[in-house]
């Protein structure tokens, strides 16, 4: 048997191109097995083609992928039976009833867990009976994973799981994927959530056009920001950025959509004197709040792009 | 074999759930072959329609023939009668010479009238005996009414254009739908997500070759001259083959439209070369090899041979080894080209 502290997958120099465009450009990645790991980044940044390549569905331009020690050129057969998968989109039969579709994938696998514990498990025992095609958005994406836990895998791929999801369902999920854990199964998921991200993830691989611009737990990238507290204001006018920034106690400043979100050190002493500045500038403060980092001030200073809206501005 | 019992099952399910593909697989061939026989069907009505074929005295006898009100009398080539007569058009054709003879289809009822009404007629002018003016020849093989011919074809052609719409528009479908990328990455084996296809197409082909048996028997009375078997068998063959072609028409395509352009461009071509309205012996000698090596001919062809002919399966050992090849060949492409992504 392989040993528990071996590589569920090990990645390096993976590089995509479509023709003239480079999908991803070299990305390095350590998955020690029983790990939960994020790829998080906007859409486009490539998070899809890299699992794609991982799941076998599209060949690597370039790079090294292992899977529980197997290459996808020699041992693809074997790998099939011991990986499990949700795709983006995914229209299942709409024709067949929820326990025909699980039936239907727990026949491919050598192993299947039983077609009961598998319906149970994505709390869709009431719908057991119901056709695909009646099934709520949530629903089908709960029916997806228990297709994809359907051959009791040692390696799960969840591509988005909860992208437009209902808040209940988004729970459902996270719910299931905490069990999995629970059980030592190694998790890849892809986000734009972070809320999610900071939820499930061991740790977190963020990619940004094909790069990845950083990595570690959640609370080791946010705390890499250096910043304690986000104050975001709203003022007429707003005040001047470059002034902000120069103060001691602010690590960074942005501006859009109307709303200053400024990074700060020690928010005691940083908002008198963002106060001052909003006053200074003659401007009447409409909006004032505070809260802790998240991952999306990370990206947002990393790139100068708000993650989710960038991948809003994508699906607009 | 659970996970070829289960993909089977899905597309039993699949097309059993869906109305409009029982629409498409039963009521509307149906409908075409009763819309298609009624108008081919022998008209009892109006004067019984004879012709003589061209050769010396042909211009009296077509004379003579005229006199009688309840004949309607035409001079035209021996081919061409032949052929009209075969196709219900014509009654009798009575060859000129030293002693006419007549041809009639045994299966026409009119062809019995047609006889006395032309015997009657080459009696009254007083030359011979009656007995003696001509000789009658039944044209004896059977079913040789333009029905007869139909019928046979329809079924081929129904189970082509049906196997061919069903399976390439499905797996288009679940192309788009990312299916085909999701079953991909499971260890479901190829062979058995194609051979569900076909399999599960030949359980309705069953159903159609019944459908066309019951009616080609009570509507048209269509003879049946070899055995129910054998034709089953052949229908399956061939649902199992157009499957197969289905397969590989829908081997590439993206787009539904795209699929669409594809299928006609395999069916057209068959439906009018292959002999599903005429016989394809119509076409030139040089394309004839061609037409030979198309399964729909292979289908029509043995369809025809048994139900007209009484052919057994011995004899349809060629027509059966294209059938098998056009299943294979796809298969074996399909395997490697099939494009699941």
């Amino acid at each position: 048997m392989t040993h528990q502290d071996e590589l569920a997958i090990e990645v390096r120099g993976l590089v995509k191109r479509f023709g003239d465009f480079t999908a991803v450009d070299g990305i390095d990645l350590d998955i020690r097995r029983g790990e939960c790991v994020g790829l998080l980044g906007p859409n486009g940044a490539g998070k899809t083609t890299t699992v794609e390549i991982l799941e076998g569905l599209q060949p690597a331009t370039a790079g090294e992928v292992r899977l529980l020690g197997m290459r996808w050129a020699t041992d693809a057969a074997a790998l099939r039976e011991r990986i499990g998968m949700t795709l983006q989109e995914t229209r299942l039969v709409d024709q067949l009833t929820v326990e025909e579709m699980v039936r239907l994938f727990a026949s491919f696998y050598p192993r299947p867990l039983e077609v009961e514990a598998l319906i149970g498990l994505v709390q869709l025992g009431e719908k057991r009976h119901a056709r695909v095609g009646k099934l709520s958005g949530g629903q089908k994406q709960r029916l997806a994973l228990a297709l994809a836990l359907a051959g009791d895998p040692d390696l799960l791929f969840l591509d988005e799981p909860t992208t437009g999801l209902d808040p209940q369902s988004r729970r459902a999920l996270w719910d299931v994927v905490a069990q999995l854990k629970a059980r030592g199964r190694t998790v890849v998921l892809t986000t734009h959530y972070m809320d999610e991200a900071e939820v499930l993830c061991d740790r977190l691989v963020i990619i940004d056009r094909g790069r990845v611009i950083a990595r570690g737990t959640p609370r080791d990238i946010i705390t890499s920001l250096g910043a304690e507290q986000v104050i975001e204001l709203e003022a007429e006018p707003a005040p001047d950025l470059e002034r902000l920034r120069a103060l001691d106690a602010v690590v960074g400043v942005q501006h859009h959509g109307g709303r200053v979100t400024v990074r700060v050190k020690e928010l005691h002493v940083a908002l008198p004197e963002v106060l001052r500045e909003v006053a200074v500038g003659g401007g009447q403060l409409l909006h004032l709040s505070t809260r802790r980092p998240t991952l999306d001030d990370v990206f947002i200073d990393m790139t100068g792009r708000s993650l989710r809206e960038s991948s809003e501005a994508k699906a607009a | 074999m659970n996970a070829l019992t289960q993909l089977v099952l899905m597309r039993l399910r699949m097309l059993m759930r869906q109305p409009e593909v029982l629409f498409w697989t039963f009521i509307f061939p149906l409908v075409t072959s009763l819309v298609l026989g009624l108008a081919f069907r022998n008209d009892t009505l109006g004067p019984v329609r004879v012709a003589v074929a061209e050769g010396p005295g042909a211009q009296a006898l077509v004379e003579r023939l005229r006199d009688v009100p309840e004949l309607s009398a035409e001079l035209t080539s021996e081919a061409s009668a032949r052929r009209r007569l075969a196709r219900g058009q014509l009654a009798l054709v009575l060859l000129p010479g030293d002693v006419p003879e007549a041809l009639v289809d045994p299966s026409q009822p009119e062809g019995r009238s047609a006889r006395l009404l032309v015997s009657q007629a080459l009696a009254a002018s007083g030359e011979a005996p009656p007995s003696t003016t001509f000789k009658a020849t039944p044209v004896s093989e059977p079913g040789n009414r333009y029905v007869d011919f139909l019928i046979p074809g329809l079924l081929g052609m129904s189970l082509m254009s049906n196997s061919l719409w069903v399976v390439a528009g499905s797996l288009v479908s679940m192309r788009g739908g990312r299916l085909l990328k999701r079953l991909a990455a499971t260890p479901m084996r190829r062979t058995h997500f194609f051979l569900s296809f076909m399999l599960a197409r030949s359980v309705f082909a069953l159903v159609e070759v019944a459908f066309f048996c019951a009616f080609a028997r009570w509507l048209f009375s269509v003879p049946m001259f070899g055995s129910y078997v054998t034709l089953t068998l052949v229908g399956l063959a061939g649902a199992l083959c157009f499957s197969s072609v289905g397969v590989l028409v829908a081997m590439r395509a993206r787009s539904e439209e795209a699929m669409g352009g594809l299928v006609n461009l395999v069916s057209l071509p068959m439906m009018f070369l292959s002999g599903v309205f005429f016989a394809s012996d119509n076409f030139p000698a040089w394309l004839q090899p061609v037409i030979g090596f198309l399964p729909l001919t292979a289908i029509n062809d043995s369809l025809r041979n048994i139900m007209l002919e009484g052919a057994g399966l011995a004899s349809l050992g060629m027509p059966m080894l294209v059938l098998a090849a056009w299943t294979v060949l796809p298969l074996v492409l399909a395997l490697r080209l099939f494009r699941w992504t």
